[in-house]
């Protein structure tokens, strides 16, 4: 663990884990919720809501990129609904709708527009560049306390560490309401709890985790974060606050893992090059979420006898 | 515009009109087959499907190339594309059945773990000498342009055989999409033609992969049939009323995008099925936003009528101003409120049918059709002649 892991490795992996984190810990309540492929349809629609600001101001920049991905986020949530409810239409078709079109959209203009020369494509929005986010003015393990390579740290890593900390300080303040609206809306409803306002809330800290992170990281890893150890966590324990220990746990595990996989793992079986880490971090939060569905504990559903 | 034209017209080359039929019949599978998905309540899984089609896809190309073939051929290419698809769905199924993970939960698990893995080994091609220019991206977005003449046959007759063992399914797939418990007491295998569905939706995927590419594939299996459902109540009518907006959609888009080079195929026929999917929702009889607040308005104005004209037999005065302009635009008010005539003697009927009611009610305890009573249903239309005579005579006597 020398300092060239600290250069090429150590940014791109904290990254990777606070994306990872960030996106579990609203999974959670959304599996619950049944709303999973909300980060789905989100993640989505981000491609026109960057276009759309890159159309707007002409320059490839951070945050008029973010605030398009959040409005389109916000416009998406809200199309949703409106067709869920003035269509009359079942929650996953409205969605199926909403997305798939906004996504063409996106893609219309994307090509229409002349963006290709500037490094904004499909693959770009879906795989990230989590490869790309090394730490060039580190040499060595001493430069995490040398406040001119910390300078230089990848711009990525402070705002991914400060979206989760939001994102985990708003899950612990509102944990009791969450926790009840999102087991027992009905029940919850009757305590006179603002249910329609705290899964509105749910489904925007995901968009901001989604929006934060797909600029990082793509969104394969966002989809697969928001689902995948959430799930796997399910299946580990009865309990709300162990299911969030164990996903935010599989969702480091899933980033480490994946990217070391992805960067050194062609190396090991004796092939050069590297694979897509946000594929490779996809991939072993399969292998995990399968895992936990053959071993885990809690995996059964209730009146169902455990394997049977 | 005449580009555009030629192209409908399938005057704009050989080559050009296969695309647009086989683009027509595609959308037709698609949203017929669609519409059992989306009548079963299943719609995203068609999601998980295309998804899981893309490490196939790769697979196959590195198999073929590891066998010494070119790699690119779209026959092989698909069949690995439906395998690894196949694979998926049996996943899906698999954690929903024996798992306590719910549907969604399945379905999201399953397209993000795949979709990952067919871009880890796209990245394992881009880095083989033969995978350098195997535009295996193009299966993310469909690409007309590097469409050969095969591929253009192939996409036809695949969409063609799609759409003909729909209609041999039609009856056992509407019965279960509809209902599939009746479908069960009425000795239909239930999971075998759950089986042939979700066979048809991954047919689909993989012939219009190459056209509308494996992200935009799920838009055309969905929001057909969505519209379609805002113009019929009747199951089989929504599937081929979504097959019909599947083929306008795709015949449309693929002669546009055949006139206009840099309109690419798969967003183009998307984005005219999300425009019908539009104006369907606003404007369809019945279930469209348009005619519900006409019906809503016409239901207010009756009930308001009514009121109106309580109030004139009572001689109260009327002070909501909706109940004053609809009165008075039926003759049945003067402009100083006094009820005219017509209003006099339409207010006395009302008044006689509200006490015919009440007495209704005490008399018959049958509530299926004393429950009729909202205030706007004319008692004829509950009662006989003969019922209402008696109610008359209850009424005199009671008075």
């Amino acid at each position: 663990m020398g300092s060239e892991f600290v250069q090429f490795s150590l940014t791109p992996i904290l990254i990777g884990m606070f994306a990872a984190m960030a996106c579990a810990l609203p999974g959670n309540f959304l599996i619950l919720r049944r709303q999973a492929l909300i980060g789905d349809a989100i993640s989505h629609v981000v491609l026109p809501g960057i276009v759309v600001a890159f159309l707007i101001t002409g320059v490839v920049s951070t945050w008029p990129m973010l605030l398009g991905a959040a409005g389109a986020a916000l416009v998406a949530v809200i199309l949703i609904e409106a067709v869920r409810r003035l269509g009359n239409i079942e929650p996953g078709a409205a969605m199926g709708v909403v997305f798939t079109s906004l996504f063409a959209g996106g893609v219309l203009l994307l090509e229409q527009s002349d963006t290709s020369s500037v490094h904004l494509d499909v693959e770009h929005a879906l795989m990230g560049n989590l490869e790309q986010l090394i730490w060039l003015r580190a040499e060595g393990w001493g430069s995490v306390l040398d406040p001119v390579a910390l300078s230089h740290l990848p711009p990525e890593l402070p705002r991914m560490a400060v979206v989760f900390a939001l994102i985990a300080v708003l899950t612990a303040v509102f944990w009791r309401p969450l926790k009840l609206a999102s087991f027992d809306e009905g029940f919850a409803r009757a305590l006179g709890l603002p249910v329609s306002l705290i899964g509105l809330g749910l489904v925007t800290s995901a968009a901001a985790a989604a929006v934060a992170a797909f600029d990082a990281v793509g969104s394969i890893i966002v989809i697969a974060m928001f689902i995948c150890p959430p799930a796997a966590a399910r299946l580990m324990t009865n309990r709300l606050g162990l299911q969030v220990a164990w996903s935010l746990a599989f969702a480091c595990l899933s980033a480490i893992l994946g990217y070391v996989l992805a960067g050194y793992g062609p190396l090991w079986i004796g092939a050069s090059g590297s694979v897509s880490a946000a594929g490779m971090v996809a991939v072993v939060s399969g292998v995990i979420l399968a895992l936990a569905c053959l071993f885990g504990p809690a995996r059964g559903r209730v009146g169902v006898a455990a394997g049977g | 515009m005449s580009d555009f034209f030629s192209a409908l017209l399938l005057q704009a080359g050989y080559n050009a009109a296969l695309v647009a039929v086989g683009a027509a019949l595609l959308g037709f599978a698609a949203g017929a087959g669609g519409s059992f998905l989306f009548l079963r309540k299943r719609a995203l899984v068609s999601d998980a499907v295309a998804h899981a089609t893309l490490p196939g896809v790769g697979l196959a190309f590195i198999v073929m190339v590891a066998f010494g073939g070119d790699g690119r051929s779209l026959p092989g290419l698909l069949i690995g594309s439906a395998i690894s698809a196949w694979l998926g769905l049996l996943a899906v199924e698999w954690m929903v059945r024996r798992t306590r993970l719910s549907e969604d939960a399945a379905i999201g698990a399953v397209l993000s773990v795949f979709f990952g893995l067919g871009v880890v080994l796209l990245t394992v091609i881009q880095s083989m000498s033969q995978g350098r220019q195997a535009g295996l991206e193009g299966f993310l977005l469909g690409s007309t342009a590097g469409m050969l003449f095969q591929d253009a046959v192939l996409i036809a007759g695949g969409g063609a055989i799609v759409v003909l063992l729909i209609w041999l399914l039609r009856r056992p797939m509407t019965l279960v999409a509809f209902d599939p418990g009746f479908a069960a007491a009425r000795g239909v295998d239930v999971r075998r033609v759950d089986l042939a569905m979700m066979g048809l939706v991954l047919a689909v995927t993989v012939i219009g992969l190459k056209l509308v590419g494996l992200i935009l594939i799920v838009a055309l299996l969905i929001i057909p049939p969505v519209t379609a459902r805002f113009w019929s109540e009747r199951a089989e009518a929504v599937v081929w009323a979504a097959g019909v907006i599947g083929a306008v959609s795709g015949y449309v888009g693929a002669a546009l995008s055949a006139s206009a080079p840099a309109l690419p195929t798969g967003p183009i026929i998307v984005l005219i099925s999300a425009t019908l999917f539009a104006i369907s929702l606003l404007f369809a009889p019945a279930r469209g936003v348009l005619a519900s607040i006409l019906a809503r308005r016409a239901f207010q104005a009756r009930v308001h009528r009514r009121q109106g004209l309580l109030a004139l037999s009572r001689s109260e005065p009327i002070h909501d101003p909706l109940t004053v302009k609809i009165l008075r635009r039926e003759g049945l008010m003067r402009a100083d409120g006094v009820a005219t005539d017509a209003g006099q003697a339409a207010g006395a009927k009302v008044a006689r049918d509200e006490r015919r009611w009440s007495i209704a009610r005490k008399q018959h305890h049958d509530t299926a059709l004393t429950g009729r009573y909202d205030g706007l249903t004319p008692i004829e239309d509950v009662f006989t002649a003969d019922e209402i005579a008696h109610f008359d005579t209850a009424m005199m006597r009671g008075a």
